[in-house]
């Protein structure tokens, strides 16, 4: 079965979407994420998105219950490169994922994490 | 073809000559901005209006002036349509190109023939005329929608700059009232700019923006929101005190966004953010 890799970096995950997200690999995401915080103790979740280039309500829904469960197991997580047309369409679509931390690519998010998991 | 179209287009053909010179004193009657040049053109395109009329008239008859008989001498009045649009002129100085046709035309008509022949003829050219009179009016109206699309085109453009103001840091002056449509290209132009420069912090200032209704504050709020989820800050600047007011009265809640009353101050804080500052040098003389 399809999977998106999750790597380890010290204590923060990244995570890189680099295939069309479909609603399946979606939830599987969500499973293999909070799995992997648990078992990692990690303190930081990057999630690098900037290869996906369309998103529905449902997509932007996951993205934000993903960071609000990393929340939950006390993981900050940082949403990076997002795409102009993305972020116009979450717009849109009325969601702000508010609570979740942006930054414009993974060097900017890892400085992100770093400074606020430390 | 039938007998009278046959007989106004022979009509044409035999006094051409003389039609287009009363045409031209005609049109010289009516008042307008006319100088050497555009006498001239006028009656190059008078003369080659009347030829086309005549070939259309042997072609195709009278009735079928939206068929493709009619398609040169369309085209001449959609040329003259076209540049007496840009010239300011108004439909009706336009029109009455066509329409001034008719009375040295009738004069003609009635000289070579009478009774019943005359009357169909007078008909036929009546038919003809106003049909392409109609159609000037028609060309002339389309070329003035035409500049005013391409003059709101680049309004749109011209009044949606991004700049850089400083390393990482980008203003955006809006100019003029915000509607959905230019919402778009605000937001659109903005985030490109975002992605392009890698700029953390983007300062939108207000101070051209006439009015901020509940609409333009959620078209604001809008720009804000998408501009974070890719990880920019934005502050808004160039908030007059009546606009303060007015958000205030309304109910908008901007409490999720910076705001500032100058982009003086918005540029200050957005350095500041950067870890930058601005301190006086000795002045040198």
């Amino acid at each position: 079965m399809e999977r998106i890799p999750i790597l380890r970096m010290g204590r923060f995950l990244l995570v890189t979407i680099q295939v069309d997200m479909h609603d399946q690999l979606a939830l599987t995401l969500q499973d293999d994420l909070t799995q992997r915080i648990v078992a990692d103790r990690a303190r930081g979740v990057l999630m690098d998105i900037s290869s996906l280039d369309v998103v529905d309500s449902f997509i932007g829904r996951m993205i934000s219950n993903i960071a609000a469960m990393s929340r939950v197991l006390d993981a900050q997580t940082v949403v990076v490169g997002m795409q102009p047309a993305v972020a116009i369409t979450l717009v849109e679509l009325g969601l702000d994922l508010a609570g979740v931390r942006t930054a414009l690519n993974v060097e900017r998010g890892m400085a992100l994490l770093q400074q606020s998991g430390a | 073809m039938n007998t009278a179209t046959a007989a106004l287009a022979e009509t044409l053909r035999k006094h051409e000559s003389e039609i287009l010179a009363d045409w031209l004193k005609e049109q010289a009657a009516v008042p307008s901005r006319r100088n050497a040049v555009h006498d001239a053109e006028t009656r190059t395109l008078s003369r080659d209006f009347l030829n086309a009329v005549q070939e259309a008239l042997n072609g195709s008859g009278a009735d079928n002036v939206g068929g493709s008989g009619y398609s040169r001498a369309r085209d001449l009045l959609a040329e003259l349509s076209a540049s007496r649009a840009v010239q300011g002129q108004s439909p009706s100085e336009t029109a009455m190109f066509v329409f001034s046709l008719k009375q040295p035309l009738f004069t003609w008509l009635r000289r070579d023939l009478e009774g019943d022949k005359l009357a169909e003829a007078m008909w036929a050219a009546t038919l003809v005329i106003d049909r392409l009179g109609l159609f000037t009016t028609e060309a002339f109206q389309k070329s003035r929608e035409e500049v005013i699309q391409r003059q709101q085109r680049e309004l749109l453009e011209l009044s949606t700059p991004v700049v850089e103001l400083w390393d990482g840091i980008l203003a955006l002056p809006l100019i003029g009232t915000l509607d959905s449509g230019r919402t778009q290209v605000v937001m659109e132009s903005l985030l490109e700019k975002i992605v392009q420069s890698g700029s953390t912090i983007a300062i939108i200032d207000i101070t051209g923006v006439p009015t901020v209704d509940t609409l333009v504050a959620q078209h604001l709020m809008k720009t804000v929101a998408a501009a974070r989820l890719m990880g920019a800050d934005c502050i808004i600047s160039g908030i007059r005190p009546q606009i303060a007011q007015t958000i205030v009265h309304l109910g908008v809640d901007l409490s999720a966004v910076t705001t500032k009353a100058s982009l003086a101050d918005a540029f200050m804080l957005a350095l500041r953010r950067l870890g930058s500052r601005i301190e006086a040098a000795p002045a040198r003389v």
